[in-house]
C-alpha cells in the first residue's frame, strides 16, 4: 500500500516533537497570510484578477515572449532561449566560460534547482556560491531545499550554529542566537560578493511591456549579486512573463502576502539594463512549460507564481516535511509539477493529499493544486503507476456496491466482524489499525431498520 | 365547514406536493451509523417533510474516485441518477457524499444529469431550503463542531478560513437552535482531520497524526461531544480517540438536532 511519500513521511513522523515544530512553523505562516488577506477587502477579487491575467498570458504567451524579448534587446540585454535543462546549463556555462568566470554568486532560483545547474557548473570548475541565507546553509550542508520560499526553515538554529562552527563561519562556540548566526553568515558572504566574477538571479516577473526582470527578495542578496560583478545572468521560466506594470501590481500584492504574510518583500528590484561596462543576459527556459499549455486538465499549473502558500497550508506537507516528496518542489504544487514533468517518475507523491482543498482556497492564482491532484490520481492507471492493492480494494467495493443483494447480505452478516479481537485486527497488513481501532458494524443497518419499521406500519394499518 | 376542511386538506397536500424529497443514506452510514439515518429521517418527518427512502441504494461512488478510480464510479452514479432524478431534492446526511454528487457527477456521467443540482446535504437543506428557525428539544451539552473539508470548501456550509468573505457557519446556526447547548469550534476550525477516504490507509501515519492533532484541538475546547455533518470524519477521529482512550464522544449533527424530539406516529 505504501507510496514513496507515505514511506518517507512515516520516517519523518517518528519524531513527533519535530513534527509539531514543523507544523506550527508553517501554520504560523498560514495565519500571517490570513491576516494579510483579511486586511484587503478586495482580496478575493485580486485572486480572481491574477488568475485571469495568468490565463490570458498563457494563451498569448508567444506574443508576450516576443514583446519581452524585443524590449530586453532594446535595453541592451542579450537574450537566450533554452528548450530544456541541458540546453540551459550549456548556455549558462557558455556565458561564464566566455567571461572566464571562476566564482559565481547566485541569488535564489528554483529554476536552477530544477535544471541542476550548480552541480553542472561545479563539475566544470566554477565556484558557485548561493547567497540567499537559507540556500547558503543548505549548500554548506549538502541538502536540497525543503520548501520553495523558506528552503531551510526545517532546520533548527542549533543545527545551523554547529555547522557554522565546523566551517569556521561562527567563532563564538555555542552561540546559537539567530541574529548572531545571521550576522556571521552575512559577513562570510561579503567576501564572496567582493571577488565574484558574475552574479545570477532568478526572476519573479518578466514585464513584457518594458523588459524589466523583477526580483523579490528579503535579504537584498539579488542586489548584492548584481551590483558588484559586472556580469549578470537572469534565469527564468517562460511562464514568468506577464503583460505590464498593471499586472505586476496585482501579483506583487499577492505574492508575499500569500507566501510569507508580508505586505511586500523587503526588496523588489527591477533589472532592466546591463550596468555601465557590464553585460546582462536573460535565459528563457521552456523545459516542458509550453507542453503544459496544451494539457487540457493541467494547464492551470502554469499559472503558479511560486509563493509557497499551498505548502504552508497543506496539512500533509506540514506533517511530513519537504523531503518526503520525490520531486524537488514539495507540497501540493510540487505533486502537480512533478507529474507534469515526469508522471512515471513522480507518481509516488500523488498519495500526499487528503483532498481537503485548502490549497485551492489559498492559491493567489487559483491554480487549484488540490483539485489537480484529484485529476492526476485518475490518470495513474494510464501510466501503470496506480497502487495495485488500492485498486483491488476499489474493485471489491465496486463489486459490492453495484450489486444490492450482495451488499445487503454482507451487511446482514457484518456484525460478526465486530467479534474479531482488536489484537487480531492489529496487524501490519491492516494500515487502518496503525492509528485506529476498528469501526463497529451496527447490529442492523439503516435500510433493515427502515424496512422493518415500514412493514410494521403496514401491518398496523391493516 | 366542508369548505374549510377542503381548504385545509388542499393546503396540507400542497405542502406535501411542493417538495418531493428523496433520502440517500450513504453506504458507511447504512452499515456503521444507522442511528444517523434514523435521526435524519425523524428530523425530516418532524419538520413535516414528505421524505421518501428509495430501496436498493448503496454508495455514491466517492471512495473509489478519491482513490483514483473514478472510472469505477460510473455505474453507481447512473443508479443514483435513476433512483433520485424524479425528486426535487436528494437529502444526504454526509457532506463528502453530497459534494461528490454535486461536483463530480457532471464529469463522470457523459450525459446530462439531474441529481447534481438536486443533491443537498442535510444541514444545507435545513438551513437554506426549510429555513429552520426553531427546533424542539434540548441538548444540554458542550459540543465542538467539526467543519469537514468538503462541507466548507465545496458545499460552503461555512466561510472557508482561507477566504476573505464575511464569516458564517450553517452548522453552528442550526445547533444553536437547541435549548441548553454550548457550541464551540476548535482552534484551526477548518483544518482537515486527515481521513480523506483511501488516504487514511495509503498514508496511515500522516492521517493518524492529523486526526490526533484534530481530536486534541476539539477536546481543548472543553467539549463533551465532537459533532459534524460527515460521519466519515467522525469515524476516523473516533477510531483514533478509542485507540488512545481519549474520553470524548462523537455524534452526527442530525443526532443532536433530532435529540429530545417527540417521535411521531408512523416514524421509525
Amino acid at each position: 500500500m505504501s507510496t514513496y511519500h507515505s514511506k518517507r513521511a512515516a520516517e519523518f513522523l517518528k519524531d513527533p516533537e519535530k513534527v509539531t515544530r514543523h507544523d506550527q512553523t508553517f501554520w504560523s505562516l498560514r495565519q500571517k497570510r490570513d491576516d494579510r488577506a483579511h486586511e484587503l477587502p478586495e482580496w478575493e477579487d485580486l485572486r480572481e484578477h491574477s488568475s485571469q491575467i495568468k490565463a490570458h498570458t498563457a494563451t498569448h504567451l508567444a506574443d508576450y515572449i516576443d514583446q519581452f524579448t524585443e524590449n530586453l534587446k532594446k535595453n541592451g540585454v542579450i537574450v537566450h532561449f533554452a528548450k530544456d535543462a541541458q540546453e540551459f546549463n550549456e548556455i549558462a556555462y557558455g556565458i561564464l566560460e566566455d567571461h572566464n568566470v571562476r566564482k559565481l554568486v547566485k541569488s535564489k532560483s528554483m529554476l536552477t534547482e530544477e535544471c541542476q545547474l550548480n552541480p553542472y557548473l561545479i563539475k566544470r570548475g566554477i565556484n558557485v556560491v548561493e547567497t540567499d541565507l537559507g540556500e547558503r546553509i543548505l549548500q554548506l550542508m549538502h541538502l536540497r531545499p525543503a520548501h520553495i520560499v523558506m528552503p531551510a526553515i526545517h532546520l533548527t538554529r542549533e543545527e545551523i550554529g554547529k555547522m557554522f562552527e565546523e566551517k569556521g563561519i561562527s567563532k563564538e562556540i555555542g552561540n546559537y542566537d539567530p541574529t548572531y548566526l545571521t550576522r556571521c553568515g552575512r559577513e562570510n558572504l561579503r567576501n564572496d560578493f567582493m571577488d565574484a566574477d558574475a552574479g545570477m538571479t532568478g526572476c519573479n516577473f518578466g514585464i513584457a511591456a518594458t523588459g524589466d526582470c523583477v526580483v523579490c527578495t528579503n535579504e537584498g542578496n539579488a542586489d548584492m549579486s548584481t551590483s558588484l560583478p559586472k556580469l549578470h545572468i537572469v534565469a527564468m521560466g517562460i511562464e514568468k512573463v506577464i503583460p505590464d506594470y498593471a499586472s505586476l501590481a496585482v501579483f506583487h500584492r499577492l505574492l508575499s502576502r500569500s507566501g510569507t504574510g508580508q505586505p511586500s518583500t523587503a526588496f523588489t528590484s527591477h533589472f532592466r539594463k546591463p550596468r555601465p561596462g557590464g553585460e546582462m543576459h536573460v535565459i528563457l527556459v521552456d523545459n516542458g512549460r509550453s507542453n503544459m499549455i496544451a494539457n487540457p486538465e493541467h494547464w492551470q499549473t502554469l499559472k503558479c507564481i511560486r509563493c509557497g502558500a499551498c505548502m504552508n497550508t497543506c496539512p500533509v506537507y506540514r506533517r511530513s516535511g519537504g523531503y518526503s516528496y520525490s520531486y524537488f518542489i514539495p507540497g501540493p504544487i510540487g505533486v502537480d509539477l512533478g507529474m507534469i514533468h515526469d508522471p512515471k517518475k513522480y507518481s509516488g507523491n500523488v498519495s500526499a493529499c487528503s483532498l481537503c482543498l485548502s490549497c485551492d482556497c489559498v492559491c493567489p492564482a487559483k491554480v487549484e493544486p488540490g483539485s489537480q491532484i484529484y485529476r492526476w490520481r485518475q490518470s495513474l492507471e494510464k501510466y501503470g503507476t496506480e497502487n495495485k492493492e488500492k485498486m483491488v480494494m476499489a474493485e471489491g467495493m465496486k463489486a459490492v456496491y453495484e450489486n444490492y443483494h450482495v451488499y445487503d447480505a454482507l451487511l446482514r452478516n457484518s456484525p460478526i466482524a465486530n467479534h474479531i479481537p482488536e489484537s487480531l485486527a492489529d496487524i501490519k497488513l491492516n494500515p487502518w489499525s496503525i492509528g485506529h481501532t476498528m469501526p463497529h458494524f451496527a447490529q442492523k443497518s439503516f435500510h433493515a431498520i427502515f424496512k422493518q419499521a415500514m412493514d410494521e406500519l403496514k401491518k398496523g394499518k391493516k | 365547514m366542508v369548505l374549510f376542511r377542503k381548504f385545509v386538506a388542499r393546503k396540507r397536500t400542497r405542502k406535501y406536493i411542493i417538495m418531493r424529497v428523496g433520502l440517500f443514506i450513504p453506504c458507511y452510514v447504512d452499515a456503521l451509523f444507522p442511528q444517523v439515518g434514523v435521526a435524519t429521517y425523524r428530523l425530516l418527518k418532524k419538520l413535516k417533510v414528505d421524505v421518501v427512502y428509495p430501496e436498493h441504494q448503496t454508495c455514491c461512488g466517492q471512495p473509489m474516485a478519491n482513490g483514483g478510480f473514478q472510472r469505477m464510479s460510473g455505474h453507481l452514479a447512473e443508479r443514483f441518477e435513476k433512483n433520485f432524478k424524479e425528486f426535487d431534492y436528494v437529502v444526504i446526511p454526509s457532506v463528502s457524499c453530497a459534494a461528490f454528487v454535486r461536483v463530480n457527477y457532471p464529469q463522470i456521467l457523459d450525459h446530462e444529469c439531474k441529481t447534481p443540482k438536486k443533491a443537498i446535504e442535510l444541514v444545507e437543506f435545513l438551513h437554506d431550503v426549510l429555513k429552520v428557525k426553531e427546533l424542539p428539544g434540548s441538548f444540554p451539552h458542550v459540543v465542538s463542531v467539526h467543519n469537514s473539508c468538503h462541507g466548507v470548501r465545496e458545499l460552503l456550509l461555512s466561510a472557508p478560513s482561507e477566504e476573505n468573505i464575511p464569516p458564517y457557519n450553517k452548522i453552528l446556526d442550526l445547533l444553536n437552535l437547541k435549548e441548553g447547548i454550548t457550541v464551540k469550534e476548535p482552534e484551526r476550525k477548518d483544518e482537515c482531520c486527515g481521513f480523506g477516504g483511501m488516504f487514511a490507509v495509503e498514508e496511515p501515519q500522516v492521517s493518524t497524526r492529523m486526526g490526533t492533532d484534530k481530536v486534541q484541538r476539539h477536546m481543548a475546547t472543553g467539549a463533551e461531544v465532537i459533532t459534524g455533518s460527515d460521519s466519515s470524519c467522525l469515524m476516523h477521529m473516533q477510531g483514533i480517540a478509542n485507540k488512545k482512550k481519549y474520553p470524548i464522544k462523537f455524534m452526527h449533527v442530525a443526532e443532536i438536532l433530532a435529540a429530545d424530539c417527540n417521535i411521531l406516529k408512523g416514524d421509525i
